[in-house]
């Protein structure tokens, strides 16, 4: 049973040619997609702004201190927090606030440093595996099976024993230990970009592997790749600060904010501000990095979205 | 299944040797001896000593010969204490390190469970929004920042909880709640994601259509596959709980295995620290591979051959 409809009620449309191949939205890169998404993700960009001050204070604010991290001053030791001293100052009379701002320096340092170190060893690890396929990727993931199964944690630590404490050990541990998850990613993104045309059109016109890997697979596998070294700088503060809290972090008069909150514990019954102000530090700290790179995620990669 | 339990645990058998040949080695890299003391010690005496630990054969003989003694279940001697063996240390310092870690995973499954369930069928309500908020907090707070925390506000400042000595279920309380804190939060965030997922899955519009009450489609139908993937961060999660004891034993003065290890570590007792790392290594491996045959016997669609 079909009811007619008055053919008057129609309208015929007119079709112009020009104003249908017209794009109405501006074309947008990757990057500049991902940059518009996350510019509307409030958390991510409050994150990001908090970092960026963090980083101009810790870098430039030693310099406008007539304080700096290691000049003892017995006779003030043990300050609660004042205009002079605006975080109080420790046992050996240091004023607290430069020693904070130097700790910073030093997490971020630790942090920023151990994402690119991932970054490079765990992107062409996992590049060759991935794209060479076969035996080599057998062996290659059977070596990051072993790894993956002792905590990274533990890693660390074993390898600060030997290396002895230090920044720059710390640097080398890190970088030993962290590229394990990268190369995982950078493998699963090469298995399923390699099959596609466009790096088959690039082996036709004669690329080499390096370059393919280089220049074709890696770049397309960015966005996933840059999310995981974001979550590594959190996680590799988290270590160093955990290193530095059993006594294998930087060694004296340097501190880490790990080496402030470990130096703290043993007078937090009576100075518990001591305590309070590096752990507040790290704490903003990794909440920052964590929301931002939550939002970088969203925005660079929506389909992995949780 | 047979067939993959019998592989599972021969990969598991390799990861562990791996595991402690690397360790052993480096544990052998280390520069100066466990005898270098800060007073020389004679010649004559450090010979003997080194005779006596074996120091003096080449270093493959004493590789051999710690695999030997591992097969029976041998650490070997502590450096450090005299006429303790590491066998003795892990037996009085694991039982107090288990009872607290396992009353921390219990306590973590029991919480964050029911906190990922609500969280996911209020999505988007003050509930949701209030557990995210904890969970992110729970993530980025590091677990020796709350330790140090809640020993100071419950501890010290209340008065609410013992902050000396170790013994009654009171001690636990603070431990507890400081270790299972982050994985608390993830588990609460991965039952969340998990459940989401599953709920949008055409087989709970059937039951729904069916006519099934809410309270059954949730629990009996979505929940039982929303686990499967909360399973498998059960192997990460005791490694997090494990890593975690090193700095909440310390500084909750626990006489725990962690707190063992880390002194360990401050007193360069290489044996002890070779020990505990092969012994957490085990732990760790045995663990893993009972997760691994859980989530196959779970979820039949993970094919067991590959």
């Amino acid at each position: 049973m079909s009811e007619r409809i008055d053919s008057r009620l129609f309208e015929p449309l007119t079709v112009d040619k020009e104003e249908i191949n017209k794009i109405v939205r501006p074309n947008l890169t990757y990057w500049q997609d991902a940059w518009r998404r996350l510019k509307q993700n409030k958390v991510a960009i409050i994150s990001l702004v908090i970092l960026v001050l963090m980083i101009i204070i810790a870098v430039f604010g030693p310099m406008f201190s007539k304080y700096d991290y290691r000049t003892n001053d017995l006779a003030g030791g043990n300050q609660f927090p004042s205009a002079e001293h605006w975080f109080g100052t420790d046992e050996l009379g240091r004023d607290l606030f430069v020693r904070n701002l130097y700790g910073t320096r030093i997490s971020l340092a630790v942090g920023i440093g151990a994402a690119f170190l991932e970054f490079f060893i765990g992107v062409i690890y996992g590049g060759i595996s991935g794209y060479y396929g076969g035996n080599v990727d057998n062996i290659m993931m059977r070596i990051v099976d072993v790894l993956f199964s002792v905590p990274t944690v533990l890693y660390v630590i074993l390898l600060m024993v030997v290396f002895g404490s230090g920044l720059k050990n710390i640097f080398i541990a890190l970088g030993i230990s962290y590229w394990v998850g990268m190369a995982r990613i950078v493998r699963g993104q090469m298995l399923a970009l390699k099959q596609q045309e466009f790096v088959l059109a690039a082996r036709a016109l004669g690329a080499s592997n390096r370059r393919i890997i280089l220049r074709h697979l890696v770049p397309n596998s960015m966005g996933p790749i840059i999310v995981t070294a974001t979550m590594a700088i959190p996680s590799a503060i988290f270590t160093e600060a955990f290193l530095s809290f059993i006594g294998l972090g930087v060694s004296a008069p340097m501190a880490s904010l790990g080496v402030l909150c470990n130096d703290a514990i043993i007078t937090y019954r009576t100075y518990f501000f001591q305590l309070l102000f590096p752990a507040l530090t790290l704490c903003i700290m990794m909440l920052a990095f964590n929301l931002f790179g939550d939002g970088l995620r969203d925005a660079l990669d929506p389909k992995m979205r949780k | 299944m047979l067939n993959y339990i019998v592989k599972r645990i021969i990969s598991g058998v390799i990861t562990l040797w791996v595991v402690i040949t690397i360790t052993f080695i480096l544990m052998h890299l280390i520069p100066g001896g466990p005898f270098d003391k800060e007073k020389k010690v004679p010649d004559k005496v450090k010979k003997a000593m080194e005779a006596r630990y074996n120091l003096d054969k080449p270093l493959w003989w004493q590789y051999g010969d710690y695999l030997k003694g591992l097969v029976k279940f041998d650490l070997g001697p502590s450096f450090k204490y005299e006429g303790r063996t590491v066998n003795e240390i892990i037996k009085t310092g694991f039982p107090v390190s288990a009872q607290l870690g396992g009353v921390a995973v219990i306590f973590s499954l029991l919480l964050g469970l029911p906190f990922g369930i609500i969280s996911a069928l209020k999505q988007g309500k003050w509930q949701d929004n209030l557990v995210m908020f904890l969970a992110t907090i729970g993530i980025t707070v590091p677990s020796f920042v709350l330790a140090t925390l809640l020993l100071y506000v419950f501890g010290l400042k209340l008065g609410w909880f013992p902050t000396m000595r170790w013994g009654t279920p009171l001690h636990y309380v603070l431990p507890v709640i400081a270790l299972a804190g982050s994985p608390t939060a993830i588990i609460s965030r991965l039952t969340r994601s998990s459940l989401l997922d599953v709920v949008r899955q055409d087989y709970i519009r059937t039951a729904r259509a069916k006519g099934i009450p809410e309270k059954i489609v949730i629990y009996k139908h979505a929940l039982k596959n929303a686990l499967i993937p909360v399973l498998t961060y059960l192997g990460p999660l005791i490694a997090a709980v494990l890593t975690g004891s090193f700095v909440i034993e310390k500084i909750f003065t626990i006489p725990g295995l962690g707190k063992q290890f880390v002194e360990s570590i401050t007193n360069r007792d290489f044996t002890t620290i070779l020990g505990t790392t092969v012994f957490y290594s085990v732990l760790l491996v045995v663990c893993n591979l009972i997760v691994d045959i859980l989530y196959a016997v779970v979820d039949p669609r993970i094919k067991l051959d590959n």
